[in-house]
């Protein structure tokens, strides 16, 4: 993996060298029907409703319905009454709060767990080490979906529902195998001969992890850090499940279950929530597109 | 007999004590790990299984009452509707999904301008929180005051409102798309990935060979990316096949239960209703599913050893 991955950096930063080998073939009216057009209806499709997110949040209510006198493509009148509202008038702010916490703690432990598993996995090789490594990639493949229900019985029963903690805690489920996996390729592409040397010299175990293999896979770290985040952020099932007073909600969940009232649609609200809640995880992602790209088809090429 | 055996002595402790070793560090690395699994994902495999065996509901444990729940569900119409829906949602966002997702794969890999932005840009879909785009989805789909409808009408190719997620066929339709919408980045990056690896030697050597863009793509490109494309599916399928929020957003199963997909009928019964017993039942019934599809992963695996010429 690791050395696709090298291929795959080394491409995207020197284009010029080995790709489009035989684009030139092509010429430029051909290019533009089966290239650009298609690629331009891609990008539209795939990013319009962020803009409709987008002008919904700061369109005030009266340009909203009245599409005979504006058209619902621009803002004339922009205000930020419904951002305003999200944040003063509604648990938002509390919301977003507890979604970094639960995130945090949630990351911060299958990290923690994944690491050491990962490297017992790929270079303790205790016995029975391939099957362990199989196991949890299996762990991965099983779906939220089928273990919500006898979660929320157990999570009753030790007393956490309705507590951050039955997240923190069920989180991990999902998190620690894919992070283990993730970590296990890092892991794979340290020579071995940097620990033998390390062992030679008389380092314990624990100075080879924390000396020497940690501070060579940060970029993996990174990778299964920000995966991690994003997922626990994006995590809906578990917490609309556990978590039933307005104040401990998360963003996802706060969102569609208090800000959806019976009979009138809140939309600026509405969108404007949505948007704020998303844009942590954007901002994230945009500043680690390539660790991001690597984590996801890192996961997939194994 | 004056076996030196002062000298010979401390060896093989020490031998057999790094042996001993490895097993113990490896298992107290793994336990943060294994504790974490096996108590909040083993176990509650299991306890699923038990759940579906018994008429637990929701503040009063359940008594052992056999297969009562699955005899229960086989002659329950609604079940099977939304086994219907899950496996027409499945197979028809996953088609839509590869085709598209290959297609965009295509267009990413040629000698683009800006081409890291481009596709910075298209995985947003797949970043943002599933339930927050899908809410976006549910004002697009608004039955007054969708957009789409509106410049469908301005356009003049349509005389009257599209009911997006009141009519039944039209609700699936709709959240079909939306999760074909949200799957398409994440099908297109790996298989850009995928994509990146064959050697463009390949090609080249296939165009002196004669052969047409067609046949480029039919025996340089496909067979190339075959594994890739078996591994990325049946994680699409997968996540597809389990997925919940989306209609849990856009329609909790409406109208008339034509999108209820088997994670939100479980969820329903389940937690809803409080027939906790019946909702795990529900969410064991898809586990075959999900099992078909693993094996299908294993089988991608197994594949790619051999093409790449077996081994490890």
């Amino acid at each position: 993996m690791a050395m696709i991955k090298e291929a795959e950096i080394k491409k995207t930063k020197r284009p010029e060298l080995d790709e489009g080998g035989m684009g030139y073939l092509q010429s430029l009216p051909r290019r533009v029907v089966t290239v650009y057009l298609p690629l331009l209806v891609f990008v539209i499709v795939l990013l319009f409703p962020f803009y409709w997110m987008t002008i919904t949040a700061v369109k005030p209510n009266h340009e909203m319905t009245d599409y005979a006198n504006f058209n619902p493509f621009w803002v004339v009148h922009p205000t930020l009454e419904h951002i305003r509202y999200l944040l003063f008038d509604t648990s938002y702010p509390g919301w977003l709060l507890n979604t970094i916490i639960i995130s945090t703690a949630a990351t911060f432990l299958s990290l923690l767990a994944a690491v050491f598993a990962a490297y017992a996995i790929e270079r303790l090789r205790f016995s029975g080490a391939r099957q362990v490594g199989l196991a949890v990639f299996l762990a991965y493949l099983v779906p939220p979906s089928i273990l919500f229900i006898p979660l929320s019985v157990m999570v009753f029963n030790l007393g956490l529902y309705d507590t951050p903690f039955a997240l923190i805690l069920t989180y991990p489920t999902f998190l620690v195998p894919f992070c283990t996996w993730l970590l296990m390729g890092y892991f794979r592409s340290i020579p071995f001969e940097l620990e033998e040397c390390a062992l030679i010299d008389g380092a314990s175990r624990w100075q080879i992890l924390t000396k020497i293999v940690l501070p060579l896979s940060v970029p993996g770290l990174i990778s299964a850090g920000i995966f991690a985040f994003t997922l626990s952020w994006n995590e809906f099932i578990y917490a609309l499940t556990f978590i039933q007073s307005s104040e401990n909600k998360t963003v996802p969940v706060g969102v569609l279950t208090e800000l959806v009232r019976s009979d009138v649609y809140e939309w600026g609200a509405l969108m404007a929530g949505a948007l704020i809640g998303s844009l942590p995880v954007v901002v994230l992602y945009s500043f680690f597109v390539e660790h991001y790209v690597s984590s996801m088809t890192g996961a997939v090429k194994e | 007999m004056a076996v030196p055996s002062v000298a010979v002595q401390p060896r093989p402790s020490i031998l057999s004590r790094l042996a001993e070793s490895r097993n113990a560090l490896g298992f107290g690395f793994m336990l943060p790990a294994a504790a974490l699994l096996l108590v909040f994902l083993t176990y509650p495999l299991g306890l699923g299984v038990w759940l579906g065996f018994t008429d637990t509901r929701i503040g009063r444990p359940g008594i052992f009452i056999g297969t009562e729940n699955y005899q229960y569900l086989w002659d329950d119409a609604v079940f099977w509707l939304s086994v219907f829906n899950t496996l027409l949602y499945t197979i028809s966002a996953s088609i839509l999904k590869f085709a598209l997702g290959l297609w965009l794969a295509l267009i990413l890999n040629q000698n683009l301008p800006f081409k890291s932005f481009f596709r910075a840009i298209v995985l947003l879909p797949w970043v943002v929180p599933t339930v927050l785009s899908a809410i976006a989805f549910w004002w697009i789909y608004d039955s007054q005051f969708s957009i789409l409808s509106w410049a469908l009408m301005e356009m003049g190719l349509i005389d009257h409102r599209i009911n997006f997620l009141g009519d039944p066929e039209n609700a699936r339709a709709s959240v079909i798309a939306a999760n074909v919408w949200r799957g398409i980045p994440f099908v297109a990056i790996t298989l850009l990935a995928g994509l990146q690896t064959i050697p463009q030697s390949l090609y080249e050597a296939a165009t002196l060979d004669g052969a047409s863009r067609w046949q480029l793509f039919r025996f340089v490109t496909l067979p190339l990316l075959t594994p890739i494309i078996a591994i990325t599916m049946t994680f699409s399928v997968l996540f597809t096949f389990t997925d919940f929020q989306l209609i849990y957003v856009l329609t909790r199963g409406g109208p008339v239960n034509a999108t209820h997909l088997m994670a939100t009928l479980s969820f329903q019964r389940g937690i809803s209703g409080g027939q906790l017993g019946e909702g795990a039942a529900i969410a064991v019934a898809m586990i075959p599913f999900l099992l078909a599809a693993i094996l299908f992963s294993y089988f991608g695996l197994q594949r790619r050893k051999w093409q790449q010429g077996g081994g490890d």
